[in-house]
């Protein structure tokens, strides 16, 4: 675990850059998060997609996977894709603060 | 009062929650009705050995109805949806089957369609899957036609019915060819979406190690967008691709189709949302499920629903009775891994312990983790126990559901 500052804000991550405590999130950190991962500008869509990905670990305690965000957040998977072209559930869940979403088994 | 519980699906779980359920209760306290909508019983870890001609889809398949034991009703009709609120299944013939506990144990469905061009052009002629009996079936032929080249075995995404399946294909695959005198014309690779071999990390160094050995390459975090038959490519969401001459693909797998036309029943993948350790779903107290149509983060295999069972019946036995639900189903999954030229390695794990070496069930057992010729004897002996014991709703004589710590080397993990 290691403590980054994002935005001003000293964040604690662990150590595939996921957010320790989803708490710590707010939008305001969106643009420089998603610096980190290769996305220079933040569209709508990458906004749609990532308020739907806090929601869904909100109430459900794990983000989605890319089927289930495929399936649900009325973005496509292919879309999904250009987006986050490095994998959309797990980028779009580092970029929303939330722990890495339980894959299957 | 006589109990109404109906099962759907009459594969591993559906028949053996109903022969349990059937020893438990007397005719007058309970009516046990299983609905499905064919009446192919498929011994599905059989499905490996079919492309390769070591077994034959008529050694795999009964007839479901003589699995039942008697005094359960047997219903042969396809499902249109459940209403969770009236407690009534809907059939597609017509009829309505009003229920006091339901059981969904009706697996998966495999979804080819799902995935871009796979069941385009080339579609079982050079694009398989040996998921179902006729995909294995036709890939007998094709492989026995097979004279070199590159194949791919390809996992689209998870979950799938047994993770280790493809795995053991490559293997198979390997001494298939080895057989045939055609092994260093053959390219084999392996095509995933994980990040190695399997989803628990010391089984997937294991097992990558063993890949490794046997010459399969292995090609990790790809996800699937496109399989191009025409031109032999498989193309990855971030546009990699990979090149066959031969497709061996593990379709999208998603929960059955009724359970998405069924209002509250399913989660966005049509499986139930089950509680891990009662197997009681969440959606509505009354309703169960069991195996594969479960979201449980367990394999989806017929070991697991075995274990499942027990504590599956116990909890309708208590829930009829107004009694608490037992918590104790602890994800134990075990698998005997076909490593080809007569051997195998056997796993064993749960919801919290990774698979790890040493042996099973205690010191003196089974090889865990390991390449064996015992292990090997295991996988075909249990053709046996599953008609014999595991759908007769029976224990395996000295293996309990709950995972056994006894032989296994934890400091290792």
């Amino acid at each position: 675990m290691t403590t980054k500052t994002v935005d001003g804000v000293a964040v604690e991550v662990n150590d595939e850059g996921f957010f320790e405590k989803p708490e710590q999130w707010t939008e305001a950190m969106v643009p420089v998060l998603c610096k980190e991962e290769g996305i220079d500008e933040v569209t709508d869509d990458h906004m749609k997609v990532i308020r739907f990905v806090r929601n869904e670990y909100e109430t459900k305690g794990t983000g989605p996977t890319v089927r289930a965000l495929g399936k649900t957040s009325g973005v496509s998977v292919k879309e999904l894709y250009q987006l986050f072209p490095k994998g959309p559930a797990k980028i779009a869940a580092r970029v929303a603060g939330i722990p890495k979403p339980k894959g299957c088994v | 009062m006589t109990h109404r519980i109906v099962i759907l699906g009459g594969g591993t779980g559906g028949t053996l929650t109903a022969n349990r359920l059937r020893r438990i209760y007397k005719k007058e306290e309970a009516s046990i009705t299983v609905v499905d909508q064919d009446d192919r019983h498929v011994y599905q870890p059989g499905l490996l050995f079919v492309p390769f001609g070591l077994t034959h889809p008529e050694d795999i398949v009964r007839p479901r109805s003589r699995q039942l034991r008697k005094g359960i009703d047997y219903v042969r009709s396809a499902i249109d949806h459940v209403d969770i609120e009236a407690e009534q299944v809907h059939l597609t013939n017509g009829d309505a089957l009003p229920y006091d506990v339901l059981v969904v144990a009706t697996g998966v469905d495999l979804l080819p369609d799902e995935t871009e061009g796979m069941t385009g052009p080339g579609w079982m002629s050079k694009v398989f899957t040996f998921y179902n009996l006729e995909g294995a079936s036709a890939l007998e032929g094709a492989l026995a036609k097979f004279e070199g080249g590159k194949v791919v075995i390809n996992i689209v995404d998870m979950p799938i019915k047994c993770p280790i399946a493809p795995l053991e294909f490559a293997f198979m695959a390997d001494w298939y060819f080895h057989e045939r005198g055609i092994r260093d014309d053959v390219e084999l690779t392996y095509v995933t979406p994980l990040d190695g071999a399997f989803t628990k990390p010391t089984a997937a160094a294991a097992l990558g190690h063993l890949l490794d050995e046997k010459g399969v390459h292995v090609v990790t975090e790809f996800n699937t967008g496109e399989v191009d038959g025409e031109s032999g490519r498989l193309v990855s969401y971030d546009g990699r691709e990979v090149p066959f001459d031969l497709a061996v693909m593990i379709p999208i797998h998603g929960g059955a189709e009724y359970v998405g036309r069924s209002e509250g029943l399913g989660d966005e993948l049509n499986f139930v949302p089950t509680n891990p350790a009662t197997l009681q779903s969440t959606v509505k107290p009354n309703v169960f499920a069991i195996g594969d149509a479960t979201n449980l983060p367990t394999s989806k295999a017929g070991s697991v629903t075995h274990f499942e069972g027990e504590v599956l019946v116990e909890n309708i036995r208590r829930f009829l009775a107004g009694e608490q639900m037992d918590a104790t189903y602890d994800g134990h999954a075990n698998c005997f891994i076909e490593t080809g030229f007569h051997k195998a390695m056997l796993i064993d794990f749960n919801y919290d312990t990774e698979p790890l070496p040493g042996h099973f069930p205690t010191q003196v057992g089974m090889p865990l983790l390991k390449e064996s010729r015992l292990n090997h004897l295991g996988k075909l002996m249990f053709q046996w126990f599953y008609w014999h014991s595991l759908l007769p709703g029976r224990d395996i004589p000295g293996i309990k559901p709950d995972m056994p710590l006894a032989g296994k080397a934890l400091s290792r993990s």
